[in-house]
């Protein structure tokens, strides 16, 4: 019975106080209460975590992957926003 | 498509792979590449989640608290290593229930170490350390698998297999350092468990049909014969130290080789195993549908309680 199975859940976690969250994976559940749940007993079982967020996989939207190259490009062709770009003078060594 | 453009994605597919690029769910990939993975990882999965019953089967009956407390331990990291999988196998677009139930139609296989029975609680120890020994050498080449998703899973599955490993080998040694009748329920176990766990790596080298292309697209890292000689090399010390003898006469260390040779495999036993015919096929299929089946209200009404709550 395909359409009784539960949706799936993308879930993410803070492994400590000062990080991002993380993509650790997927999980069904039925509502987001058991999708926090389940993610708590199937991702964090050794501690790796102190907050978890579960986003419906269906409402991820990603870029496409065939696109990348052109996508990106205009953040490679720019390499004067880097700092090794500009020359420094002689005896200027932190800046 | 058109021929041209599907060679050319296949080219770049093959350079990405020699470059140790990672390929990631929504990545171009050949149809073969995908259908392989599937009928890797979920096969992958259902041996964690059937590799619960047996072990499960001795939980209410371990000798101490402690013991039990690690059994279960153990048997739920099985249940998360079985969910890290299948979320694996639907970032290749199938549905979990249809892996689930592909298992059960009998149209996918699993490890076939877990069709053996759990007799003693030595076996506990035996499968512990030979089992999931065994099981450890075929994952940490895993970690490195081309198909982004299935090694992510592997590095957390490698880092809690270690202990699964560790904790029978403890069972093993302590039974060793007991009784007369205690030592021969750890070698009784030992005996039963030491040619299937060797069968746990495959055929050989020369029957296995998908081994050269999984090694090209860099889905698997060694061949069936190069992890079994591995597993033989590592685990030969390990029964030598608290006095186990591995039921296999043949079993030397070759110098001139740097390995310990050992005797042939009974493929046939092996081809019955995987065939449905092991000791215990029938019962592990069966528990599985079971299991399914009457949980099935449990998820229908979990589900309507969304629904009701979401519309309210």
């Amino acid at each position: 019975m395909s359409s009784n199975e539960w949706p799936l859940w993308e879930v993410f976690i803070r492994s400590k106080q000062g990080l991002n969250h993380k993509h650790v994976g997927s999980l069904r559940a039925s509502d987001a209460s058991m999708a926090i749940q389940n993610a708590r007993d199937v991702y964090t079982r050794r501690s790796e975590g102190i907050s978890i967020w579960v986003v419906p996989s269906s409402l991820i939207i990603a870029s496409d992957p065939s696109e990348m190259d052109a996508f990106f490009e205009p953040s490679d062709d720019k390499v004067y926003r880097h700092p090794t770009f500009y020359n420094l003078p002689e005896g200027i060594e932190h800046m | 498509m058109d021929t041209l453009i599907q060679d050319k994605l296949e080219k770049e597919f093959q350079e990405k792979i020699d470059k140790d690029i990672k390929i990631e769910p929504n990545d171009w990939m050949p149809e073969s590449y995908r259908k392989t993975l599937i009928r890797q990882i979920s096969q992958h999965a259902h041996s964690e989640i059937v590799g619960m019953l047996p072990e499960g089967n001795w939980i209410t009956r371990a000798p101490s608290l402690r013991r039990k407390a690690v059994l279960l331990a153990k048997v739920q990291d099985e249940a998360g290593h079985g969910l890290y999988l299948y979320s694996a196998t639907e970032t290749l677009g199938v549905s979990r229930e249809d892996t689930i139930d592909d298992l059960h139609a009998g149209k996918v296989k699993y490890s076939s170490i877990f069709n053996y029975p759990t007799l003693t609680w030595a076996d506990i120890g035996a499968i512990g350390w030979l089992v999931d020994g065994a099981a450890i050498m075929n994952q940490v080449p895993l970690c490195r698998t081309s198909y982004g998703p299935y090694a992510r899973a592997m590095v957390k599955i490698c880092k809690e297999e270690s202990f699964h490993q560790r904790q029978g080998y403890e069972i093993i040694s302590n039974l060793m350092k007991g009784t007369e009748e205690q030592k021969a329920m750890a070698q009784d176990a030992v005996n039963r468990f030491w040619w299937p766990s060797l069968m746990m790596f495959g055929p050989s080298d020369a029957d296995s049909k998908h081994t050269e292309q999984s090694i090209r697209w860099r889905i698997k890292r060694h061949t069936n014969d190069e992890l079994r000689q591995m597993f033989v090399d590592a685990t030969v010390p390990q029964a030598e130290l608290i006095g186990l003898t591995l039921p296999d006469p043949a079993l030397a260390w070759n110098e001139s080789r740097g390995h310990y040779d050992f005797g042939d495999i009974d493929w046939d036993e092996f081809w019955q195993v995987v065939g449905g015919n092991g000791p215990c096929n029938k019962e592990r299929i069966e528990a599985r549908i079971k299991a399914k089946k009457d949980g099935e209200w449990v998820r229908e009404a979990a589900l309507a309680y969304a629904k009701k709550h979401q519309t309210n």
